[in-house]
């Protein structure tokens, strides 16, 4: 494994300017991820949680610090670099599933190879990822609307799993699932970071935290 | 091609959407294709019967003449040439042929019970052959009471060499059946009768006046000098008469009709911006529905342009089906109202027959209905689609 943190925050705040006063979302963090991590973020609504989930995913930029992924400085990467990084190096899980309802299963799970790979290749490769998460064949061809919860989000983890990324991130992957599908995704989770992936995730709840091996919990902004 | 694909699908999703928005660019491109071959049909009428060489200078009474004021109606009709500003006109113009015209009308009995009115040309005998040919028949001889009759009133009433007619209560034999003339700046005796002055002035009285003095000139190149030196010599003190050649009357019945064709244009014009607008509509609509979905195509991959392409894309889609209908549509109806209008405005006339309505300008403007549709429609998409694109991808993926 490389010396070289997967992720480096180095004093990284986020300040949202609103008409009744700044609001400091972060407040100058520092931490560090390296490969293969399995890290939960914890913390109470508004703390920061998912702030710093957007800078870690490249969807976000800091008002002021330095982020690095894998040693390179991506703060101040302009709009497409970062949206190549998102695509190519970053997996993306939220509570929501936040699939494209006008795709099916398996289009959904293609969506981020299309971007830069042909049609047959793509095909082929978002059968696997489905396949692996656990999605029946015959459910492919399904819109999101007519896939239950627990298959919504794992077609998610397939989409987020398909372009091999180098990081998971996931925003309470569980959050809208009952108990049992919950930990059959958590066990997913689990599964693929054991496979290598560094894997980070928010959450509220305790049992799905558990199957982390490190927590950051974070209060008004800051890492405690 | 996923993002055509995504473009495809949305139209699809909101299918009575489009549909409407498809059916505003349709109606656009036709406004603009039909009534620019409209236009087109007017003009290439008008070119079929305008027959002129732009050979003749055509002198008329300057309306305010005889002392009446230029708003009078009766200066139109009072107005006239005396015999001496004729001379000085042909002195003036001369080498060229100075032909003065008389013009009246009477009622005209052409046997079998027919009768109508009909314009009477007063020609002298020695002018006629310079300003008009026979198809049928000779013209009059010296001192000869025969007239000739014009193609069409000929052939609406069946008139031939030799055949009688009563022109007020005088009879008289047809001498002659003139060749069609088409639309002139000076006479059109395609519906007329011309006799000779002399019969003219029996006929009607000696008025010692004419409405109208053509001059023909021989070098197309002398035009503008003999128009001036006509102007100089009568016009010196105050304006008597207008003087106007035919070359300079055609350039601005083309202008005029140029100006038609252009009016309509614009009229359709405005059709197919208020569909872009409406595009624009759709397209915005379309946008701040799928801001979500931006938002979640922005966070796994899709970059800026991407977005940008496929909002554009839905744009294009939707103004390229339309314009392909609206050109096609246009084609038939274009020939449909062209039809009818040239039907309507030539009813009971038999000049403009059998011209051709389409030419390469009748297609050009479907062509030019149909790029405009497309160019509008991407214009239209170009702001909600740069605003898609435009949108943070946390921000979009919160907005439900």
């Amino acid at each position: 494994m490389s010396d070289v943190p997967l992720l480096l925050f180095r004093g990284v705040s986020k300040i949202y300017p609103l008409p009744a006063g700044d609001v400091v979302a972060l407040d100058c963090v520092t931490l560090t991820v390296m490969v293969g991590e399995f890290i939960a973020v914890m913390g109470p609504s508004g703390s920061g949680k998912s702030t710093l989930l957007n800078m870690m995913g490249c969807l976000d930029v800091p008002t002021a610090g330095e982020i690095y992924l894998s040693g390179r400085e991506i703060s101040r990467m302009s709009d497409d670099d970062l949206t190549r990084l998102r695509r190519d190096r970053i997996g993306l899980v939220f509570q929501q599933f936040n699939l494209i309802p006008l795709l099916s299963a398996i289009e959904n799970v293609e969506f981020p190879i299309l971007l830069t790979t042909a049609r047959a290749e793509s095909r082929r490769r978002a059968v696997e990822v489905l396949s692996a998460v656990g999605i029946e064949a015959s459910h492919f061809s399904h819109k999101p609307g007519e896939l239950s919860g627990g298959q919504q989000q794992r077609v998610a983890i397939a989409r987020a799993l398909v372009n091999d990324p180098d990081i998971l991130l996931c925003d309470e992957p569980t959050g809208n699932l009952d108990t049992k599908t919950g930990t059959a995704i958590m066990d997913l989770l689990a599964a693929e970071n054991r496979r290598g992936k560094t894997v980070i995730m928010v959450t509220h709840d305790p049992d799905v935290a558990a199957y982390a091996r490190r927590t950051i919990r974070i209060v008004d902004g800051r890492i405690t | 091609m996923i993002f055509f694909s995504f473009a495809v699908r949305n139209l699809r999703r909101h299918w009575i959407r489009s549909t409407l928005s498809i059916i505003g660019i349709i109606i656009g491109v036709i406004a603009i294709a039909s009534l620019g071959m409209m236009g087109n049909s007017i003009n290439l009428l008008v070119a079929s019967v305008i027959t002129d060489i732009g050979d003749t200078i055509v002198i008329t009474p300057h309306t305010a003449f005889g002392g009446t004021f230029a708003g009078d109606p009766r200066a139109a009709v009072d107005a006239a040439i005396p015999t001496r500003e004729v001379e000085v006109i042909r002195r003036a113009a001369n080498p060229h042929r100075t032909i003065p015209v008389l013009q009246g009308a009477d009622e005209v009995e052409f046997g079998r019970g027919k009768s109508g009115y009909a314009r009477i040309i007063g020609l002298a005998p020695e002018d006629i052959p310079i300003l008009l040919n026979i198809a049928d028949g000779q013209y009059p001889r010296q001192n000869q009471p025969r007239v000739l009759v014009g193609t069409h009133l000929a052939r609406e009433y069946g008139m031939i060499p030799g055949s009688r007619l009563t022109i007020g209560n005088e009879n008289t034999r047809v001498s002659g059946v003139l060749a069609e003339r088409g639309l002139a700046f000076d006479i059109n005796p395609d519906y007329a009768i011309v006799v000779s002055d002399a019969w003219y002035r029996n006929h009607f009285g000696d008025k010692d006046t004419y409405p109208m003095v053509i001059v023909r000139v021989s070098d197309l190149d002398e035009i503008d000098a003999v128009k001036e030196a006509i102007e100089t010599r009568i016009n010196r003190r105050e304006v008597v008469v207008d003087v106007a050649d035919s070359r300079e009357i055609l350039r601005q019945y083309r202008e005029i009709y140029r100006q038609i064709t252009v009016f309509l244009v614009g009229i359709g014009g405005i059709s197919l911006i208020i569909a872009a607008v409406n595009i624009l509509n759709v397209t915005y609509i379309s946008v701040t529905e799928r801001i979500h979905e931006i938002g979640i195509m922005r966070g796994i991959g899709a970059l800026r342009h991407d977005i940008l392409r496929m909002f554009l894309y839905e744009a294009m889609i939707l103004g390229l089906i339309g314009s392909i209908i609206g050109g096609i549509v246009s084609a038939v109806s274009g020939y449909l109202v062209s039809v009818v209008a040239l039907e309507l405005a030539t009813t009971g006339m038999t000049f403009g027959e059998g011209f051709m309505i389409f030419d390469m300008n009748a297609i050009g403007y479907i062509a030019f209905g149909m790029a405009f549709g497309i160019g509008t429609s991407i214009t239209a998409g170009l702001y909600p689609a740069w605003r898609a694109s435009h949108l943070a991808p946390v921000d979009a993926m919160r907005q439900k």
